[in-house]
């Protein structure tokens, strides 16, 4: 089978893998933007019991392996009642697993904003959350972009695992694909391929543009 | 890359050949011009000072010799072999690494900014060059290394980090370090430059002890317009990438001819 | 569902062995990071611009598509081609070739870190260029590294379930063969997770204890 013919037969699974590795994609990374805000933000609240949970989740994410989380969240979390379904149970494990490391992100970028705008802020009589939200989040976003565009990639070969939970994504397809035909070079070579495209290609642009565009937004370039 | 290598000697010949000839050397920046045509002798056993502006490519002379930065015309003559080039096939061709680092051992260098191995210990930076490159036993290198940090008055912090020395004490480190290659030529780029007022003279104090005591030739960039005049034997103003006016210490601080050497005088002079 | 602690016990051994068989993946797989990062970087830094080019984008390749994938296509590439891995010889390459990828770019970054005023100073001593390397350049890319290379330790160490599919016999593996044993999946995986928090937080702590250590001994704290 010449590799056309192999991208004939089976180019329509791979397209389906491929959409639905975006779609998990976009879902993981929402929840990680999700949970790295609140409870990197959590992390340096004055509420012990606040930190205390954001320390809890940040370290236990990222003290076990995403494939112990995911394996956890869909076998074990049934037990006590808490049912989801594969491609929901998926996406949730990657984006908490790699929100943890966003968590640590968004403390180090809050920390990172110069202590003359915490000051100044203070000076204008700005109410605490007002005084986050207005002045110090804005620029500690432009600050954490650069580290969030590594992250978003590992999101992205994160979205791999679920496969072993049978979501069919494109690791699915073309591990079935293989099974099936055992052109294990084809099959895994052509994957690789599509995944370093959608991160090369669009993935690290997309976030490079972001920054270019937040750092003019906040007059920097 | 030098055109018209022919038009320049072998190697050069007879009695008192220069120990460093700079000729016609250019040295470019993309478009800028920072060194334009440069014709530059210096004896065996001479001191020269080079003053100038700043930017005015003191600096670069000093690296050229060192190697440090390439050159774009002319040839560079050390001892009268070629440095930037070397003989191949009865002509000059541009020198490969090996022949560099033959004609570099006769070289060396202290920096603006010291430059020490922050790893190693100031006994271990003095001895770094004589082992690894040199190959002498330890032993014979740590004698070496010892006089020479005798000599810079550094004994006493032999086994310090340099992070744990003060600026001046660094830089005479660095002098010893420089030394215990036995070069031929002394190279000093505004060695005083970094350091605090009050420590200036540890470091000086160290160069002219090397002057009086050591029959090397030394090429020196400073901006201490006293200290050039006391101990140099020549002094050159460079301007704009060229020497604007040279001469003994006495004839070029205290007559210059040329008008900017002696605006540039007044404004150091009145500076300090 | 209850934890039934006598279970657990009854585990322990197989769960025991299984950590051993992990560890022994991380370090081999370090191992190889280690020497392949170092290979990866300094093929970056051949005057060869082709070399520096193409090890570059391959860097880039590996850092950006899933491991999972990678085993994969490690394992069941060689065959088609005549060539049989061992599920461990397979695993081991695969995840030491990913690390090594993304610890050339911690090498890369340390030895950026490393002033230029240093090669210069080695150069007026006349060092040769693998002397600077070894001697001046290296110690002091280290500490910088330190930091992100322990960070890899226990990322690789993470990492190593994924050996799992090609049948490498460490933690999940054996969580996973226990669970289809028995049909409760409770106590393997909660183990496999107390176990990898059990190793992961003192390593995390210990390596930073360890960076300000090799800081210190080098001499290079101001
Ligand atoms: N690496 C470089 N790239 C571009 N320009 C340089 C570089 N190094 C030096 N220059 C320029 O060359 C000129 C001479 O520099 P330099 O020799 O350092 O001057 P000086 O030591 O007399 O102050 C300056 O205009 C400087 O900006
Ligand atoms: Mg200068």
């Amino acid at each position: 089978m010449t590799y056309i013919e192999f991208l004939d037969v089976y180019g329509g699974r791979l397209i389906d893998g491929t959409i639905v590795t975006i779609y998990q994609f976009f879902l993981a990374t929402f929840v990680a933007v999700a949970a790295a805000l609140a409870f990197g933000l959590m992390r340096l609240s004055q509420n012990l019991m606040l930190r205390a949970v954001a320390v809890a989740y940040i370290e236990f994410f990222r003290g076990t392996s995403l494939l112990v989380q995911l394996f956890w969240i869909f076998f074990v979390l049934p037990l006590f009642g808490i049912t989801l379904d594969k491609f929901t149970a998926g996406f949730l494990a990657v984006g908490l697993n790699m929100g943890a490391y966003g968590a640590e992100l968004v403390r180090g970028a809050v920390l990172a904003v110069p202590k003359g705008q915490w000051e100044a802020a203070l000076a204008l009589n700005m109410a605490p959350h007002n005084r986050m939200r207005r002045i110090i989040l804005p620029q500690a976003f432009v600050i954490m972009l650069p580290p969030w565009g590594n992250l978003i990639i590992e999101i992205l070969k994160g979205t791999a695992l679920v496969a072993l939970i049978a979501v069919a994504d494109l690791m699915f397809e073309v591990r079935q694909i293989n099974i099936t035909t055992f052109l294990s070079a084809e099959s895994f070579g052509t994957a690789i391929v599509i995944y370093y495209v959608i991160a090369r290609f669009f993935v690290t642009p997309g976030m490079r543009g972001l920054e270019r565009l937040m750092n003019r937004r906040i007059g920097k370039a | 890359m030098t055109e018209n290598l022919e038009s320049y000697p072998l190697s050069l010949e007879g009695d008192g050949i220069p120990m460093v000839r700079f000729q016609n050397v250019t040295k470019r920046y993309g478009a800028l011009v920072v060194l334009n045509q440069l014709d530059l002798d210096v004896s065996a056993g001479e001191m020269v000072t080079i003053i100038g502006p700043s930017g005015s490519g003191k600096t670069t002379v000093l690296r050229m010799l060192m190697t440090l930065e390439t050159i774009d015309d002319g040839v560079i003559y050390v001892e009268g072999e070629p440095l930037t080039h070397m003989e191949r096939n009865g002509g000059l061709v541009p020198a490969n690494s090996s022949h560099l680092r033959r004609i570099r051992s006769k070289i060396g260098m202290c920096f603006q900014h010291f430059n020490l191995f922050p790893h190693m210990t100031a006994l271990g930076n003095c001895m770094e060059g004589p082992v690894q490159v040199l190959g002498l036993p330890r032993k014979e290198a740590e004698e070496r290394s010892l006089e020479l940090l005798d000599m810079v008055g550094m004994i006493d912090k032999r086994d310090q980090h340099p992070s744990r020395l003060s600026g001046g004490q660094q830089q005479r480190v660095a002098i010893a370090r420089a030394l215990a290659m036995r070069p031929k030529v002394m190279l000093f780029d505004e060695v005083t430059s970094a350091l605090d007022p009050e420590v200036i003279s540890e470091v000086t104090g160290v160069i002219k002890h090397l002057v009086d005591t050591h029959n090397l030739t030394m090429l020196m960039v400073t901006h201490q317009m006293g200290f050039a005049k006391e101990i140099s034997d020549r002094v050159c103003f460079f301007f704009d990438g060229a020497i604007e006016e040279q001469g003994t210490p006495t004839k070029l601080f205290e007559n210059p001819e040329r008008e900017r050497t002696q605006q540039f005088l007044n404004a150091v002079l009145h500076a300090n | 569902m209850e934890w039934r602690w006598d279970w657990v016990w009854d585990l322990a051994p197989r769960f025991v062995d299984a950590t051993g068989k992990t560890l022994i993946a991380a370090g081999g797989g370090y191992t190889i990071a280690i020497i392949l990062g170092l290979v990866f970087v300094l093929a970056q830094r051949t005057p060869l611009l082709p070399v520096t080019l193409v090890v570059r984008e391959f860097v880039e390749l590996i850092r950006s598509t899933p491991l999972l994938l990678q085993i994969f296509f490690v394992y069941y590439v060689g065959p088609q081609f005549g060539l049989t891995l061992s599920p461990w010889t397979a695993g081991l390459i695969a995840i030491g070739v990913h690390y090594g990828a993304y610890l050339s770019e911690v090498y890369r970054g340390g030895i950026e870190s490393v002033p230029k005023g240093q090669w210069e100073a080695a150069k007026a001593i006349n060092l040769p260029i693998v002397t600077t390397y070894r001697r001046i350049v290296i110690p002091q890319a280290l500490p910088p590294a330190v930091a992100g290379m322990g960070n890899y330790l226990v990322g690789i160490f993470k990492d190593t379930p994924m050996l799992s599919v090609i049948g490498v016999a460490e933690l999940m593996h054996t969580a996973t063969a226990v669970g289809a044993e028995s049909y409760r999946y409770l106590e393997p995986y909660t183990m496999v997770g107390a176990i990898f928090l059990a190793v992961s937080l003192p390593s995390a702590f210990a390596i930073n204890v360890f960076e300000r250590w090799v800081r210190r001994t080098l001499g290079m704290t101001k």
